[in-house]
């Protein structure tokens, strides 16, 4: 059964507020596939029951909407090319430029399920020097529900089967009944906490390199420009952040300057602000 | 799965030949050593993947060619073996369209 507009409303002004997830009009099917799962989990009637229940005071009910709402979808290295980018460019110049703290804090912050801090783990093994170093890899998220399984590390056999390298599954990974464990060696390197970005970003220590791949789509672009510039402030001035494909700092922070690098939407603080987006129509 | 994966491989651009089984997939390529992907099915029969795999990389006209394991096996030792003897990817089933595609990425093959 369809939700009303009234519903659609209710719920759409929810996870914006909380969230900064933008739901365009059209989507009432989102909000009716979404949310009768967590009804039926809740023990509720119906969709439209349980967004009744929203009415009142916020409470846990509200939380496991937004959580319900937002879109976890991701692979282990999606789009190949950033890891690359990662293992070829940007460590090698960390590396040289931390040479004597022998240090390097990465923050991820939309990690979902895991596979995207879990990928990076892997991509600094790859580099044989950073194993004397102290590295550390934070991963954040709104929904506690996707933090809870990154944590478990835990995955299926598609989720395994889809953009992870076999070398890499026979390498770090057990199989536990059907699906497969990464090991504790990995799982140590990551740290996963709750961090919702449309607030204040909480103390941290500078990152080196933020990920914050596939997650701005979701927002408007008075948010965007906030989080870009609240994560410029917290981030090493000589460090770098990776947006993903279809995102780009362009018209919303003017400070970021992208590097040539022609998939992957790698980007530093620049001394001059870059000109906005152009147009002719 | 032959059927679908040859589909699903030619709708990727690529020119698609068959083989029954390994015996028949060696002596095609040999004839075409310029192929660039041979997809494995580890339980054939005459020659099984494993072999077949093992077969290819004693032939130094292959270097360039890349083997993908596509089967049931899903023992990590099986990988292991197949990953050993010269397999440069694994697929298990059931797998999706996104699975190969996302696979043919990693070994360079699309963009
Ligand atoms: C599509 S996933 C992207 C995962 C991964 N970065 C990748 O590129 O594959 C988007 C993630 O952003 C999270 N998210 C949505 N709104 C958020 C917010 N306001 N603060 C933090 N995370 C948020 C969602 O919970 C979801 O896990």
């Amino acid at each position: 059964m369809a939700i009303t507009q009234a519903e659609f409303d209710i719920v759409r002004t929810l996870i914006r507020g909380e969230a900064g997830i933008v739901l365009e009009q059209g989507k009432e099917y989102l909000v009716e596939a979404r949310l009768s799962p967590l009804a039926r989990r809740e023990g509720i009637a119906s969709t439209s029951d349980l967004i009744a229940q929203l009415g009142r005071l916020k409470g846990p009910l509200h939380t496991k909407v937004v959580e319900a709402m937002t879109t976890n979808e991701t692979i282990f290295f999606r789009d190949v090319e950033p890891f690359e980018v990662l293992r070829k460019e940007i460590l090698p110049k960390l590396i040289e430029a931390r040479r004597t703290s022998r240090r390097l804090q990465i923050w991820c912050g939309a990690s979902s399920t895991g596979q995207e801090p879990y990928s990076i783990a892997m991509t600094l093994l790859d580099i044989p020097e950073l194993a004397s170093w102290k590295v550390d890899i934070l991963a954040t998220d709104i929904s506690t529900d996707v933090l809870a399984r990154a944590r478990g590390g835990l995955y299926s056999q598609l989720e395994v089967n889809r953009g992870l390298p076999a070398t890499h599954l026979v390498k770090y990974f057990e199989k536990k009944g059907l699906e497969w464990q990464i090991n504790d060696k990995i799982r140590s390197m990551v740290r996963f906490e709750f961090l919702n970005l449309m607030k204040p970003l909480p103390s941290m220590t500078a990152p080196d390199i933020v990920f914050l791949r596939n997650v701005l789509i979701y927002f408007d672009t008075a948010d965007k420009s906030a989080i870009l510039t609240r994560i410029r402030g917290v981030m090493r001035q000589d460090g770098y952040l990776f947006l993903g494909a279809a995102e780009t700092t362009r018209s919303l922070d003017d400070r970021f300057e992208r590097l040539p690098f022609s998939k992957t939407g790698c980007y530093r603080i620049g001394s001059e602000p870059q000109p906005a987006l152009r147009a002719l129509a | 799965m032959r059927l679908m994966l040859s589909r699903m491989l030619q709708e990727l651009g690529f020119e698609v030949s068959q083989a029954g089984h390994g015996r028949e997939a060696l002596t095609h390529l040999q004839s075409h050593e310029d192929t660039d992907l041979a997809l494995v099915d580890w339980n054939m029969p005459e020659m099984n993947g494993l072999e077949l795999v093992e077969a290819v990389r004693q032939d130094a006209r292959f270097t360039n060619l890349r083997m993908m394991m596509v089967t049931t096996e899903t023992e990590m030792s099986q990988m292991a073996r197949a990953l050993g003897a010269g397999a440069n990817e694994y697929v298990m089933k059931p797998f999706t369209r996104d699975v190969i595609a996302d696979k043919l990425r990693i070994l360079g093959l699309t963009e």
